[in-house]
């Protein structure tokens, strides 16, 4: 038994392990009532694994066995590999035996389609449902939705779960019908549709009924696979646009193709993990949710591909050199947002402390502000740094030649975002 | 230079504010007792702990920074730095003479540095939420051991007892020698350890409660599993779990 239920985990812990998404934020379930456990609405990390990725649920297959055929997925029908399948008091066991020794955060489970796709997502439906109801569990929930359910059964799933995921997969539907052939943009937007259509309709009745239940509170999100197909990154980037806007999305994850199956649709075997990209597109990505970027600020038919030697934000700034420098003293929150070298945290902190007077280089730096890139973006109480009539090319040489070390490291090697 | 020794309790720290202020001194550092030795010319002074005086103190602040801006100084000063109080000093001083709460003006040296204690304590307490491991003992106690830099207990009481309300549980920070434990009702600071518990800081095997073997095996199979061979990246994994806690950690090195 002990055997059986270990090796289960083996197979089907690894075949879940690209799904990229780890987040355990943005729910604050309550634990009411003496019952077990709470969501902590920013999420906790509980360890990481040796790539360097966060473990913060407990990542699961229900079952491995699939009649879909997707070309990049080590659980497609045509694979040769180990099948096995849980039982839902199995997962039910496991969540609540991790939980309790505070290893997880709650559960983030999925399947392979193993009958229909109703029949698949009833089946994880009950598990959410058997955590909740007999095990009194308020622990993290996400459940990713099978495309094709029924509305009833995704509005069951809502209910039970913090977070619903539909992971889109390829940025194009070009590159589904090359690789993903059981699966349509359209089948896919039709739960996400849904999905946001039922958060913001509960929302607005919660406005007059307090007792409205909650549908997935932390909200939806989808995951992109980056290098598997020939997409540019500005059909990426749009994408993720398109599902921030159009179904009010809480992130969308870039996942590098990892090079699993031998295929002549895919790239060989021995092709690198894309993992500077994927940081890069992250970075894109948060300067869209935090930054107040536009996906064409950030690319355009002309550059199609981010710069891989410096991140985003500066490669906005030098196409847009006229707006600087900028006065931290005087600008709006929004434009300090903009420098290159600036993060939210510091930007925020400049306006809160030039209340107290006139900001110089001294404070900023004690705020934690890498001026080796924003002394060529700004002005403060003491005299310039470095505002001279720099090109952007030279001004890209300096910033690259100063800090050598920090982005030869990017090579490679995925690094946090925004340091 | 006046030298001025309390009894390591926040209390204590508050009498030496009010006594500070009530004997006019300046040029003062403010140790906790026997944690530093006193420079040749000091003059040492010993605080006696006063409650009146220290709620004066604690009244008065409020006053001007809100509870959530005391709430600051007190978790600042669980840090344990050598010379935080000297640094909150610094702080209370600062606010007294402006009369405001001059918490988020980071252009001064004594909030800076505040600022930097608070953040160091709350990053251990994140980590101490997410890098507990408790073991279920035949006690039906889930029990854990940590050794954190900082005095991080009294942060983290609310987060275990909120998630954790229907299981027993004790964590115990072996380097202070003291853990909250949850009885079903309430949380409180206990300074015993059952030693039948315990070899060397863990629960031993022979205490282990029923599939407590299991799921230590289960958590080790499932960390590995879901490790991406082609993206090791050793540097960004230390970072984020640093060395210092890998012997509490079963998926590590701890546990069975």
């Amino acid at each position: 038994m002990q055997e059986r239920i270990q090796e289960k985990l083996n197979i089907l812990a690894d075949s879940a392990k690209y799904d990229v998404s780890c987040s355990s934020s943005g729910s604050d379930r309550k634990n009411t009532d003496k019952g077990l456990g709470n969501a902590s609405n920013s999420g906790i990390c509980h360890t990481f694994t040796e790539d360097g990725r966060c473990v913060s649920l407990l990542k699961i297959l229900l079952t491995n066995h699939c009649i879909f055929d997707c070309a990049y997925c080590v659980s497609r029908k045509s694979n040769d590999v180990k099948r096995a399948a849980f039982t839902v008091q199995e997962v039910v066991d496991l969540t609540i035996g991790f939980y309790r020794r505070n290893y997880i955060e709650g559960l983030f489970l999925s399947s392979g389609i193993f009958k229909d796709a109703d029949t698949t997502m009833e089946r994880l439906v009950r598990i959410a449902k058997k955590l909740r109801l007999e095990h009194r569990f308020n622990g993290y929930i996400h459940l990713k939705t099978i495309p094709g359910a029924s509305d009833e059964l995704m509005k069951e799933a809502g209910l039970y779960a913090d977070r619903l995921s539909v992971n889109i997969e390829l940025p194009t539907e070009r590159g589904l019908k090359l690789l993903a052939p059981d699966k349509t943009f359209a089948t896919m937007e039709k739960p996400m549709g849904y999905i946001s259509n039922t958060i913001t309709a509960l929302n607005d009745t919660r406005k007059l009924m307090l007792s409205t239940p909650k549908f997935a509170p932390a909200g939806q999100s989808t995951q992109v696979i980056i290098g598997a197909t020939d997409e540019s990154d500005l059909e990426v980037i749009q994408t993720a646009d398109r599902f921030y806007r159009g179904f009010n999305l809480k992130r969308v994850y870039y996942s590098g193709y990892v090079p699993v199956l031998a295929d002549n649709r895919l790239p060989s075997l021995s092709s690198q993990v894309p993992l500077l990209r994927e940081n890069r597109l992250y970075q894109a990505d948060w300067l869209m949710r935090f930054y107040g970027f536009g996906a064409h600020e950030i690319l355009d038919d002309s550059n199609p591909f981010l710069d891989l030697d410096i991140d985003p934000k500066f490669g906005w700034a030098l196409r847009n050199l006229d707006l600087f420098p900028l006065d931290v003293n005087k600008a709006d929150l929004e434009m300090i947002l903009r420098v290159p070298g600036i993060g939210v945290r510091s930007a925020q902190k400049i306006v809160a402390t030039r209340k107290f007077g006139n900001l110089g280089w001294e404070n900023l730096r004690k705020l934690g502000i890498s001026l080796n890139r924003a002394r060529y973006f700004i002005v403060c109480k003491d005299p310039a740094l470095e505002i001279k009539d720099h090109s952007p090319e030279a001004l890209r040489h300096l910033v690259l030649s100063a800090g050598k070390s920090k982005f030869s490291d990017l090579w490679g090697v995925q690094t946090s975002l925004f340091g | 230079m006046i030298w001025l020794v309390y009894d390591g309790s926040f209390e204590g720290f508050l009498t030496t504010i009010f006594e500070i202020y009530e004997y006019k001194w300046s040029s003062v550092h403010i140790r906790k007792e026997g944690t530093s030795i006193p420079p040749l010319f000091a003059e040492v002074r010993t605080i006696v702990t006063d409650e009146e005086k220290a709620t004066r103190v604690w009244k008065k602040l409020v006053n001007i920074l809100d509870s959530s801006g005391v709430r600051k100084l007190w978790i600042a000063w669980l840090s344990e730095r050598e010379t935080i109080e000297d640094t909150i000093l610094g702080v209370v001083k600062y606010a007294i003479q402006l009369k405001q709460n001059v918490l988020s003006n980071f252009g001064n040296e004594h909030v800076l540095q505040m600022q930097q204690a608070v953040k160091s304590i709350g990053r251990e307490k994140h980590r101490m939420e997410a890098f507990v491991r408790f073991q279920l003992t035949k006690d039906d106690i889930y029990f854990s051991v940590i050794e954190p830099d900082f005095n991080v207990l009294p942060l983290i009481l609310s987060h275990f007892r909120d998630r954790y309300a229907d299981q027993r549980w004790f964590i115990f920070d072996s380097r202070r020698s003291y853990g909250i434990y949850y009885d079903l009702k309430t949380a409180e600071f206990v300074d015993f350890i059952p030693n039948s518990l315990l070899s060397k800081n863990r629960v031993s095997t022979e205490a282990f409660g029923e599939n407590e073997t299991l799921f230590q095996e289960l958590w080790k199979d499932y960390f590995k599993s879901t490790n991406i061979a082609g993206r090791k990246n050793t540097k960004l994994h230390v970072q984020h779990v640093p060395k210092r806690y890998w012997k509490y950690l079963v998926e590590k090195s701890f546990g069975i």
